[in-house]
């Protein structure tokens, strides 16, 4: 018998949980010929602003046991790059692909969501209000919860699409960000983002990245992420999609139990470019070795 | 593409620098020089992250079985760095390693009959010998290999047999010109008269410097970089390198892993 893979995540029909995450899969079509999209869930695309952006200088990249920091500064092609150049590839994929986008100012976040509501291509937004690596926006939007809870009104108001907030991890207490965001009108809530970390290189006495701090991903931050989405499903009632350190279907349907209803696989795939397909492939496989017929049974289904 | 390649033979040219010959698929047969692999050096998650490395060379190999057809080989130099190029280092025939490739946009060979010198530094001249295997096909080729010391020239013996007229350069004198291989590369210029190109890999302040020289002199010249990647793909865009026009304002940030590894010089940014 095969199980049922499929979920609805806030509207948007998922033919299995496993979707990759902003900022590790570029615009979808960078993976084509690793990863058969039409094998996964959703897609989301390289975070974007109003005007293409350079990112910071490098190094941008520094791998630690068990995980790696990245201060890329968020460089996009801009808007008007990505419905010209992205868009026409997502029209020949039949899978949901997920915009992610950020801006410097509230004005600019809805501005963005008033124009990617307009792309038909684009099944769901992702709210990027956690970028570690930005001074302006951003991280600002992502600790403080009045300013969270003002950019999610601004987005809401300007789209129908479903609209998925992005949070970051490097807040006292993500419940409150949480919370923020589902009254202020979020879908869905996706976390977590990475976590602002350093590396230092000893015998230069310098930093390693050239902007000092970068966000850090990867298996090593697995039980953080964990920790915040068991947090935040038992606390909202809107779904919540778990990121953090997912290498294989393991990792995934742990997030399921903590109560995600959708994970994103995020650093796996630049290990492994097929990783989020094969993670599908394996979900799949362990709920047929374990006689259950619908991963919807499995989500939350925690035993404390 | 990605594969599983089984190590045919991993053993130490030199302190430090190692070669080693892994199987590829049929496919391999078309790479081009100056495009490179990402290598998993084991599955665990420490190293996390791939390796990227230069294709050193391709061949076939016709395995020990009586009957058995030729197989196309991968050979890569390395240089043992950290923790993971001493994982691979360790690594024995036999062993199974999960690589992605090839990988990047490698040299253009440029027009046949003019004169192609070839400039490495150190453990550059790793993606330097299949350029030069193509290149003696149609031209004459020169190789400027520089190090600090003459343990850091690396396979001079291979680039010899092409019938590569090869000049050296360390920095402690132990071996060839006492200097830097740019200073070698200018005598030379100085001297010849026809025109030719440049092909470079090494360092950055190396590459730098040749670049210079190439754009004092008007000589078309491409470079082979290296950058801190994680997916090698395009993705991550941790490897980039600022193009010519380059600045804050418009921004021209190139991904060394797709675009490149191997530019035009004159397409990127240099110091002055």
């Amino acid at each position: 018998m095969t199980p049922d893979m499929r979920v609805n995540l806030a509207g948007i029909l998922l033919r299995n949980p496993v979707m990759t995450a902003s900022g590790t899969f570029g615009y979808g079509e960078e993976f084509s010929e690793y990863c058969d999209l039409e094998k996964i869930g959703a897609f989301v695309t390289k975070g974007l602003s109003l005007k293409p952006r350079a990112g910071n200088p490098t190094p941008r990249i520094v791998e630690t046991p068990g995980g790696m920091l990245n201060a890329i500064g968020l460089q996009n092609v801009g808007i008007n790059a990505f419905i010209e150049k992205k868009v026409p590839f997502l029209r020949t994929v039949k899978t949901p692909a997920i915009a992610n986008y950020f801006g410097n100012t509230v004005d600019e976040y809805a501005e963005l969501t008033a124009r990617l509501n307009e792309i038909p291509e684009v099944a769901a937004l992702e709210i990027n209000i956690s970028c570690p690596n930005v001074k302006q926006g951003g991280i600002v939007f992502g600790t403080d919860p009045a300013c969270a809870a003002s950019v999610v009104s601004a987005c809401r108001a300007a789209t129908t699409k479903p609209l998925m907030v992005k949070l970051s991890p490097n807040v006292t207490d993500v419940v409150i960000m949480a919370k923020a965001c589902e009254q202020a009108g979020a879908d869905c809530l996706s976390l977590i983002n990475t976590l602002t970390g350093m590396a230092i290189d000893l015998e230069k006495r310098r930093p390693v990245l050239a902007n000092i701090t970068g966000g850090f991903s990867g298996p090593a931050i697995k039980p953080i992420a964990l920790r915040m989405v068991w947090q935040v499903a038992k606390a909202v009632s809107i779904p919540v999609v778990g990121i953090g350190g997912i290498m294989n279907a393991t990792d995934a349907l742990e997030f399921i139990l903590a109560g995600a209803t959708a994970v994103q696989v995020g650093t796996a795939s630049f290990i492994n470019p097929g990783a989020a397909q094969q993670i599908a492939e394996e979900m799949e496989a362990w709920l047929r070795a374990h006689g259950i017929n619908d991963v919807k049974s499995l989500i939350g289904a925690l035993e404390t | 593409m990605q594969f599983t390649a089984m190590i045919l033979s991993n053993a130490e040219v030199s302190p430090g620098y190692w070669r080693m010959r892994m199987t590829a698929p049929p496919e391999f047969a078309s790479a081009s020089p100056g495009q490179f692999v990402m290598v998993r050096v084991n599955s665990a998650i420490d190293p996390l992250l791939r390796r990227p490395f230069g294709i050193f060379d391709i061949g076939t190999y016709i395995p020990f079985q009586s009957g058995a057809a030729a197989q196309p080989y991968l050979e890569m130099l390395y240089r043992v760095v950290g923790k993971g190029t001493a994982m691979l280092a360790a690594l024995h025939e036999t062993d199974l390693l999960d690589v992605l490739g090839p990988l990047g946009t490698g040299f253009n060979l440029g027009s046949s009959g003019e004169e192609k010198l070839i400039v490495g530094g150190g453990v550059g001249l790793a993606p330097l010998y299949l350029l030069a295997k193509e290149l003696v096909k149609n031209s004459p080729v020169r190789l400027f290999a520089g190090g600090r010391t003459k343990s850091d020239i690396l396979c001079i013996t291979e680039f010899e047999r092409l019938g590569v007229e090869c000049y050296t350069a360390t920095e402690d004198g132990s071996l060839g010109e006492c200097g830097l291989v740019t200073e070698a590369l200018v005598n030379r210029l100085d001297a010849l008269h026809a025109t030719s190109s440049i092909y470079a890999c090494g360092p950055h302040g190396m590459l730098n410097a040749v670049a210079n020289i190439a754009a004092s002199r008007t000589i078309p010249c491409q470079v082979s970089l290296e950058g801190y990647m994680a997916c090698g793909v395009g993705a991550c865009l941790g490897c980039v390198a600022p193009g010519r026009d380059h600045s804050t304002e418009t921004p021209d940030f190139r991904c060394v892993c797709t675009e490149g590894p191997v530019f035009e010089s004159g397409e990127l940014k240099w110091r002055e």
